[in-house]
């Protein structure tokens, strides 16, 4: 029986969130502790000539002062992922130094770290530091880091490239097909930077302790585990048993917490020197300038389709920003997230994409809510909708004749891919009929003719996506260069009263699995949800897991926990039917009991579990005990997938887009919590939104940032969308226990293509066929003057 | 985000925070609500020595009908004023302004004496104190003068304010006829091009925020009305330092003021 499976139960973490009462790592006051601050370069690129920290050392309440030639950190923070250029070339790697040593590769890179008694003094000491530079020619396009003569990020290599790779069919016969295609669309593009905007910025502790030499670091990660790795066997060079890894409550984290960043090892390194705790928390400024961003590609595509509309094949070039280091996932954003997501939810034959990924004078990029697939679905879903436009077909008619026919991955097999992937089960018809029946959508063709006369600007986009989810089998990220298996820890510890502790590997950083794993959890056992409690966020509790991202936790981290479960109960039954004097297959489970079939003999989980603990009257060589953990590693990614679609009203005097209705229906797989599961679409939807219409990072040629604060980083406000009109279908995972697909990264997947379709068809009568992102009043405007 | 340090005095009355600018001179900064200067110092932008808080002064915080006149004491906050039965009433232009201001939070904190002597290009109360003809009532060493809202703003972040004066109150003309019209800036929300229009008899007076990095009265669209919202043409007529950002250069800011000035026309 399921009791809280499906049922919107509203979040047991809100209520110390809502009361300022979680326990974010800048809460944590440790006895002794220190504060740093970091005297950072304003060049984007630059020598270093000289680093005085005489005056700064004698300021008052200065503790230590480190710079690059104190010796720290001596191997550099690594990458997670390696992709090597398609002619077999190795992938070019810079060493990514603690502190920068000789030459800035970009703005706000450290250069020194200054401790003191607070973090006011560090601050005043830090401006003391005299750093002379020689300012270097920079270079922040990806596509002009490529052209001759551009200045180098790192004088290792020939050129900035870090890799040059490709995917699918092979080249020539794509382009072979393109060219007998009866139609060509043709698009060039920029899929701006933006920045991730965790609310809580970074911050971090490093507490060492000399009883037992052992540090614990406290940060504000997506994945405790995975940093310690990186930090012990990579960075810092320290044994992996000698360091604890807490994160408690993390404020967002989209993808940029993913990262090891420098300041975790650095700080880590500085707590044994200094012998005291050593905090750091960034604030919004250093945010912009040294977390991770996401996007930053740019694109050529064509796409080819036959007389009927249907497509014949679809050739891309991209170059792709590293930024000027490799941040932890950053290669495999736009190659294995990417490019493997361009078959779309199309019958495309014939695909290739190749990607060269320079370095730039720039912040490193990585994961991105979405990381990959929402450049993916914004290529496909933009250009189908042109190529709509210039064969004169309606956008979602287009779409229909184009669609892979639905599939459960049960009776029918999972549909093959042109670019590695196989998907599990999908029916894309189904999201977009139900989407445009949610918004009318023959009705509001009639009503935008109508509003055309009367010179209003109504317009409306789909969008049609797939992501792939659920990251991921070891064996096939493995084989796409990824460094670290992505299998997911679940611990059962039932205790002697029956209450029920979970340690996952997954980490919630307002997810709320808190809630929701609690809620499969009660089911699964037939206990009170209160019984049963969700542990996360610290190395020497669970022991081991990869972390969330790519919408993961449930898909791989839940199943992890269920494969405890299923050895729960399987102990658990030899217990009861020792006691109920019965074999095990006369027993069945429901409600939290062991029943013997046909009869009122019965035994309780919690006397099952007392039993455990108590083991006085037992199954002869049974161990004691009610305690299991599992490694799930899944043998597929999930593809969750939906329709977009926006309607948008156009000023037609100052070119500012008025989005008026967002319907989203998504298929997600099997629900456990549907408020939650709107919420996720809700806040994925209103940060695609961010991209399509307000969110830009710009860097100037001298590769200095001009949006590093909120004054000039317009990020989306409640004022901004309207109420967001989500439904969903329900396609099971099939090789899942819980059938869930994930839900984290769907809705800034499907929704920046929309809306910004729905901006070009809006203009589309005036000859406007495309609109840079993100789509300001002023570009709209300038788009009409042309 | 932490700010340089600096010492902090509070003033109990207008001559003694006239008193104590004189003792520091350049290196203090008049402090109320503190929402454009505070940011400021906390990006280090702006490292003042010493704050001087005028904010508890009394008598500072009062809206008064004056006859004809509507008197708005400098440490009104946003919200205070856009409270005001006496203002909705009589300058409902400046209740429209005021509206717009940022969000609750910055109105409940934010003044308007700090954001007329901040005189920040983009902020929405210059082009409303032009448009009314309003006066600014200051005080200072030398004694009280009013400086009428088409002397005061000079520059960028510059005004008439004399070093050791402070703003005391805002004295409105009553207006039965006004309009604020803004255009957001997307992230900071002030404003890209504001706009206040005041029917004045047969004319109009129009004000304008953000376009020009001086507030500025558009007299060629007051002289080119006649009844008609085509005077907005004339928005930026001899305009010489219009303000370009990512967010609208100079080609599109002028479009835009255009744009609005036509719309506060037509909403007289």
């Amino acid at each position: 029986m399921e009791t809280y499976i499906g049922q919107s139960v509203k979040r047991r973490e809100d209520d110390r969130f809502l009361k300022g009462a979680g326990k974010y790592t800048d809460d944590i006051k440790l006895p002794g502790m220190t504060h740093s601050a970091f005297v950072r370069s304003p060049y984007a690129h630059a020598k270093i000539l000289s680093i005085d920290t005489t005056q700064a050392k004698a300021a008052e309440g200065v503790v230590a002062i480190y710079t690059a030639e104190d010796g720290c950190g001596a191997y550099g923070v690594p990458c997670g992922w390696q992709v090597d250029f398609k002619n077999g070339e190795t992938m070019r790697e810079p060493q990514h130094p603690l502190l920068a040593k000789d030459k800035i590769k970009h703005v706000g890179e450290a250069v020194a770290i200054v401790i003191a008694e607070t973090q006011e003094l560090a601050r005043d000491a830090a401006e003391l530091v005299e750093v002379k530079y020689e300012g270097l020619p920079a270079v922040t396009c990806p596509k002009k880091a490529m052209e001759p003569g551009a200045p180098k990020v790192h004088d290792d290599w020939g050129d900035n490239a870090s890799f040059d790779w490709c995917i699918g069919n092979d080249r020539a016969e794509v382009e072979a097909a393109l060219e007998q295609a009866h139609h060509v669309t043709e698009m060039t593009y920029k899929n701006h930077r933006v920045a991730p905007n965790a609310i809580e910025p970074r911050s971090y502790i490093a507490d060492y302790d000399v009883n037992g030499d052992k540090w614990t670091l406290y940060t504000s990660t997506q994945n405790p585990h995975l940093i310690r790795l990186l930090l012990c066997a990579f960075a810092l060079g320290i044994p992996e048993h000698k360091v604890r890894v807490v994160s408690y409550d993390v404020g967002g984290g989209f993808g940029s917490k993913i990262y090891h960043y420098t300041e975790e090892a650095l700080l880590t390194w500085v707590s044994k020197e200094i012998g005291r705790p050593v905090k750091w928390t960034s604030d919004r400024t250093e945010a912009f300038l040294t977390d991770a961003h996401g996007r930053d590609h740019i694109v050529h595509s064509k796409m080819g389709f036959d007389q009927d509309g249907k497509i014949v094949a679809h050739l891309t070039d991209e170059y792709c920003a590293m930024g000027a280091y490799l941040s932890t996932f950053a290669p495999a954003v736009p190659t294995y997230l990417h490019g493997t997501l361009f078959q779309g939810v199309y019958t495309t034959p014939l695909i290739h994409l190749n990607v060269v990924a320079p370095f730039t004078h720039t912040v490193a990029v990585d994961a991105y809510r979405g990381a990959g697939r929402p450049e993916a679905t914004y290529l496909l879903e933009r250009i189908i909708s042109k190529a709509a436009k210039e064969m004169d077909m309606d956008p979602a008619e287009l779409r229909f004749k184009n669609f892979i026919p639905p599939f459960d991955g049960v009776n029918e097999p999972g549909y093959q891919t042109q670019v590695a992937l196989q998907y599990d089960s999908g029916n894309y018809e189904a999201v977009l009929k139900r989407g445009l029946e949610m918004l009318g959508y023959e009705d509001f063709r009639k009503e935008q003719a109508e509003a055309r006369k009367n010179g209003k600007l109504l317009g409306v986009g789909i969008s049609t996506y797939i992501e792939g989810c659920g990251i991921a089998p070891s064996a096939v990220v493995g084989a796409l260069g990824a460094r670290a298996g992505l299998y997911e820890v679940g611990h059962v510890r039932v205790q002697p009263t029956g209450k029920v502790s979970v340690f996952t590997g997954a980490h919630s950083h307002g997810q709320g699995h808190e809630t929701v794993f609690a809620q499969f959890v009660a089911d699964k056992l037939g206990i009170a949800m209160d019984d049963v409690d969700i542990v996360h966020g610290d190395t020497d509790q669970v022991a081991f897991g990869m972390g969330t991202y790519g919408s993961r936790s449930l898909s791989v981290g839940g199943s992890a926990i269920i494969k405890s479960i299923d050895k729960i109960l399987e102990k658990g039954a030899k217990i009861a039917a020792h006691k109920l004097e019965a074999a095990e297959e006369d027993l069945d489970y429901a409600e939290g009991k062991w029943t013997v079939k046909g009869t009122d003999k019965s035994i309780s989980f919690g006397d099952v579990s007392l039993t455990a603990y108590v083991p006085h009257d037992y199954p002869e060589g049974l161990e004691p005990g009610l305690d299991f953990s599992s490694f799930y590693d899944p043998t597929n990614f999930t593809y969750p997938f939906g329709a977009h679609i926006a309607v948008v009203e156009v000023d037609s005097d100052t070119g500012k887009v008025n989005l008026q209705r967002f319907v989203a229906c998504d298929d997600v797989g099997n629900v456990m919590n549907p408020m939650i599961v709107d919420g996720q679409i809700h806040g994925g939807v209103v940060q695609g939104v961010g991209q399509a219409l307000l969110e830009e990072v710009v860097y100037d040629g001298e590769g200095q940032m001009t949006t590093g604060s909120y004054m000039d980083y317009a990020m989306p406000r409640a004022d901004d969308v309207p109420m967001i009109e989500t439904d969903r279908t329900t396609t099971p995972c099939p090789h899942n226990p819980l059938g869930v697909k994930g839900a984290g990264e769907a809705g800034t997947i499907g929704s920046t293509p929309a809306v910004v379709n729905a901006v070009v068809d809006a203009l589309s009568h005036l000859g406007v066929t495309d609109i840079q992102m993100p789509v300001t009043p002023q570009r709209v405007w300038r788009a009409m003057q042309n | 985000m932490i700010p340089a340090k600096f010492d902090y005095k509070r003033a109990s009355s207008v001559s003694e925070a006239i008193s104590l600018l004189g003792e520091h001179g350049s290196e203090a900064k008049v402090v109320s609500g503190g929402h454009s200067l505070v940011p400021a110092m906390k990006l280090r932008m702006s490292r003042p020595e010493v704050l001087i808080d005028i904010k508890r002064i009394p008598g500072l915080d009062t809206i008064t009908e004056e006859g004809d006149e509507i008197v708005i004491g400098a440490n009104c906050t946003h919200s205070q004023v856009m409270r005001s039965e006496v203002v909705q009433n009589h300058l409902n232009i400046v209740y429209q302004a005021v509206s717009k201001i940022g969000d609750v939070q910055i109105r409940n904190r934010g003044t308007i004496g700090g954001s007329l002597a901040h005189a920040d290009p983009s902020s929405d109360y210059p082009a409303v104190v032009l448009a009314c003809d309003a006066t600014i009532e200051v005080e200072g060493k030398e004694g009280k003068r009013s400086i009428p809202a088409t002397e005061f703003f000079l520059g960028l972040f510059w005004t008439a304010l004399a070093e050791e004066e402070i703003i005391t109150a805002i004295r409105f003309p009553k207006v039965a006829n006004g309009t604020y019209q803004k255009f957001f800036q997307s992230a900071s929300r002030f404003a890209v091009v504001g706009v206040a229009a005041v029917q004045d008899g047969d004319g109009v007076k129009v004000g304008i925020t953000g376009v020009a990095g001086t507030p500025y009265r558009a007299t060629a669209v007051e002289d080119a009305y006649s009844g008609s919202a085509d005077a907005a043409e004339h928005a930026v007529d001899g305009l010489e330092d219009l303000m370009s950002d990512h967010f609208a250069d100079e080609t599109y800011r002028a479009h835009l003021a255009k744009v609005m000035v036509k719309k506060a026309l037509d909403a007289l």
